[in-house]
């Protein structure tokens, strides 16, 4: 009954998203006040089914309900249930609804809170948001229905994919998610701006904050995916290249250009068709990422179970969102009027420099990421192109992007003094050549590239500094008015000193991850001690454990560093019931300066009638910076979102109030 | 030129359209090599780990085996192990491994995590080896007879209904 009352939901979310799509689009066109007021309501009521839809399939899941195909297929009554949760969107049909769950959520936000957006505006925005409902909506109902019976029900179900029952991965689809649908709000504005023909700071200040919120979430959720890729995966890689994640990191780098441009439309009405360019192309990575995931043309450890089918329903809705998008793009952003004027160097053109390279390295990433795509046109196969391709190009266009990102906040809007801000630099080139000296000495005779990567982080990191200590006056006026200064600096301000703080720190814990580790593998018995870097691991025994739905070999490490024990680690190496699949569980000791990673591989060899284990301990250089990096970068964020001058309604409705006539008010 | 500024991303899209519509029908993985019933390049690589001998020439010529390159960061690679250990547990036909572009340290770790089916694994670090035998990318597998000869390759990962349907009918034709 329930998964019956899910599906007739979601038909009804589609019925309610149609009239949404339809309804407002043609009363902006005819400026009916009345169909256009359509649009919020429905937008609301169309999130209250899909919530009620996903609800209900939370439910089964929660109850296991085994009559329910997907929940056979993706559960099981052992797993725990923070597991049964996360099943509800661990697989592809689940993961759809809450795809169009957050499309919802969004819609129905700016339905809630966008009371200050011109009416014409805000029913068209809904329209197209709508619109690419509709499409996922019939997706969903035609090729991947989460409610489909069996009958007769099996006993039990078959176990999530034990990769993904993982505290780390729970989460990361929600965060992914939030950020790619997040950016169908930017990408609605600018085809709701293309269809009024009209673009200007006040649109750049509504678009700001959703770019904002989808950037964070997926910086989050980006985050969290290598976090998991970190510690699950069993080797200590953190970034595979793999179709997936390039996936969910196009959007990212497309977007970022998005929310640095967006800067420019809002304060010097400048760059408005590149800015809509970008908003169209961020979703449309985010759809073709979902594409690529689903469809099955790629091969990834993430795959959800693939089907032809589904990819030729997604190709044409590819087709029908971006071509469409594109051609509207094509006939209407060539009327849109340009703006204000700038010089090479200034504030714009550093950030017109930092859109051109985050899109060259998108650019880079989606040739790799499809380059086996290209290849099978021509009969080729899937294979894949890996990292030595990635680093090779990726890595070199972010050299610029660091050095360029360190000096433009220092330049003036429209004309820009180069030689000044440089001069202002002192510091950081000090900062710099110390941070180099010091990785050079440490590292010696290791790693060039690990060492150039720390004296670019020390750049930006000597850069936003000195970038914050100037805006605050430190130095330069009494500590009173130092401290007034921060206190009165915009929110925007903080995100930006933040983030790029954050940025500089991941950078500096790339280097390291990717360059100093250490590593040493051996077979180890009961007793034997294995050092790395100074640490000494002693193998205390290896145990099995019974866990709620798999059964573990559990190794004991104690780790003394100087004969002084610092922790005790415990690597297991799980095999699951149901599915009969083996995952590793390394185990983990952060310091601040570094990870001591254990992992627990096969045992059985006989060694000297004793039993023996392969034992892979690795010393991780600035993996927490990562992290560390991240979380900053997240936060830099929410801060920069909570600035008045975004904060929904607040300055611009008291401005609107003065200047628009009153039957420009909502219309609801 | 300012229009044709604004018609260039949907000509772009088109393209890439296209090529993901033929990846969506095309699903052929079988590449005709020039190395089609040639006997294998010459070659002599290092082993990668102590406990298994290395890889040249002269270790193709006994038997019917299949040579399969593989690499730690290479991800369809890691689709394909399971049936790649299935057919070593099985004892279908002996499993013959080149590590393609990869640091000795990580495919040993990758082999450790996920099980090594390989008979004997020769380490091509610099990829000199691949190039000779035509490589495209990773995971390919070649069919070698007994005289030594490429009889058959695949680009991408094997899955069981692959190998069924396209390496074991010719294993029992050649090992007649």
């Amino acid at each position: 009954m329930i998964a019956e009352i899910g599906h007739f939901s979601l038909i009804l979310a589609l019925a309610v998203a149609l009239v949404q799509a339809v309804l407002p689009m043609v009363g902006a066109a005819r400026n009916n006040a009345a169909w256009m007021a359509t649009a919020a309501p429905t937008a609301l009521v169309q999130l209250a089914c899909i919530a009620t839809a996903f609800g209900c399939l939370m439910t089964a899941f929660v109850t296991s309900d085994f009559t329910v195909a997907n929940v056979m297929q993706n559960s099981n009554s052992l797993q725990p249930m923070i597991y049964k949760v996360s099943a509800t969107w661990g697989n592809h049909e689940g993961s759809m609804v809450l795809w169009v769950l957050i499309l919802a959520v969004f819609g129905a936000m700016v339905a809630a809170f966008g009371r200050n957006l011109p009416p014409s505006l805000k029913a068209r925005v809904l329209s197209v948001q709508s619109m690419t409902g509709v499409g996922f909506l019939l997706f969903i109902l035609l090729t991947s229905n989460p409610f489909e019976r069996v009958i007769p029900a099996p006993l039990d179900g078959r176990d999530l994919n034990p990769l993904l029952q993982d505290p780390g991965l729970a989460f990361h689809p929600p965060m992914l998610y939030v950020g790619y649908v997040g950016f169908s709000m930017a990408f609605s504005f600018a085809i709701a701006a293309l269809i009024e023909g009209k673009v200007d700071a006040a649109w750049a200040r509504w678009v700001r904050p959703w770019t904002l919120v989808a950037w964070s979430f997926l910086t989050a959720g980006i985050g969290l995916g290598a976090w998991w890729a970190y510690y699950e995966l069993g080797w200590g890689g953190w970034w595979y290249w793999d179709p997936v994640e390039n996936a969910s990191f196009m959007p990212w780098l497309v977007g970022t250009a998005l929310l640095h441009s967006s800067i420019i439309v809002e304060k010097r009405d400048a760059l408005k068709t590149w800015t809509i360019l970008l908003a169209i192309l961020t979703f449309s990575l985010s759809l073709i990422g979902t594409f690529l995931v689903r469809s099955g043309v790629l091969t990834s450890v993430h795959a959800f179970a693939t089907d032809p089918e589904r990819g030729v329903f997604i190709l044409l809705l590819l087709v029908v969102a971006i071509g469409g998008s594109l051609v509207l793009y094509a006939w209407r952003a060539p009327l849109l009027k340009g703006g204000g004027l700038f010089a090479p160097i200034s504030r714009e053109g550093a950030l017109v420099l930092n859109n051109l390279l985050l899109t060259t390295a998108a650019a880079t990433v989606f040739i790799g990421t499809l380059y086996p795509l290209f290849l099978e046109a021509f009969d080729g196969g899937k294979v894949s192109v890996g990292p030595p391709f990635f680093n090779a190009t990726f890595v070199p266009l972010m050299i610029p992007l660091v050095l360029a990102l360190g000096v433009g906040p220092m330049l003036g809007w429209k004309r820009g003094d180069l030689a000044g801000a440089i001069a202002r630099l002192k510091f950081a080139f000090v900062f710099t050549l110390v941070v180099t000296i010091v990785a050079a000495y440490v590292s010696w005779g290791r790693s060039i590239f690990g060492v150039l990567g720390l004296t670019l982080a020390g750049w930006l990191v000597g850069c936003v500094l000195t970038e914050f200590g100037a805006r605050i006056g430190l130095f330069r006026l009494e500590s009173r008015d130092v401290l007034r200064r921060m206190t009165g600096m915009p929110r925007g301000a903080w995100g930006m000193t933040i983030a790029h703080l954050g940025f500089a720190i991941t950078v500096a814990g790339a280097s390291g991850a990717s360059l100093w580790q250490d590593e040493v593998i051996e077979n180890l018995r009961a007793g034997e001690t294995l050092s790395i870097v100074g640490y000494d691991f002693t193998l205390r025994n290896v145990d099995t454990v019974q866990g709620p739905n798999y059964t573990a070999q559990r190794g004991v490490f104690t780790v003394r560093r100087d004969g002084v024990v610092i922790t005790t680690l415990a690597p297991e190496r799980r095999r699951y019931i149901v599915t009969g699949t083996e995952t590793t569980e390394a185990a983990l000791y952060s310091q601040w300066h570094a990870d001591l990673y254990a992992v627990i591989g096969q045992g059985g060899g006989q060694d000297g009638g004793k039993e023996s284990w392969t034992v892979r301990l690795y010393f991780k250089p600035l993996v927490p910076w990562l992290w560390a990096g991240t979380l900053l970068m997240v936060l830099g964020g929410f801060v920069s979102l909570s600035d008045r001058r975004l904060r929904i309604g607040a300055p611009t409705a008291r401005r609107a109030a003065h200047r628009v006539s009153p039957t420009a008010q909502p219309a609801e | 030129m300012s229009r044709l500024v604004f018609i260039a991303p949907l000509i772009l899209f088109a393209v890439v359209a296209a090529y993901f519509a033929i990846g969506l029908t095309k699903n052929a993985s079988i590449l005709p090599s020039a190395l089609i019933d040639k006997p294998v390049p010459t070659f002599d690589l290092p082993p990668l780990k102590d406990t298994k001998p290395g890889l040249a020439t002269a270790d193709l010529k006994d038997d019917v085996v299949l040579v399969n390159m593989f690499a730690s960061w290479c991800v369809p690679c890691r689709a394909e192990h399971p049936l790649l250990m299935q057919l070593a547990r099985d004892k279908i036909v002996p499993i013959i491994g080149l590590n393609w572009k990869d640091r000795k340290t990580d495919a040993i770790a990758w082999l450790d995590e996920l099980g090594d089916p390989y008979a004997r694994i020769g380490h091509d670090p610099s990829g000199r080896t691949g190039i000779d035998w035509g490589v495209y990318g990773v995971p390919e597998t070649y069919l070698i007879d007994r005289d030594g000869r490429i009889r058959f390759k695949y680009v991408g990962p094997m899955f069981p209904e692959t190998f069924a349907e396209k390496f074991l009918p010719l294993i029992k034709d050649l090992r007649k």
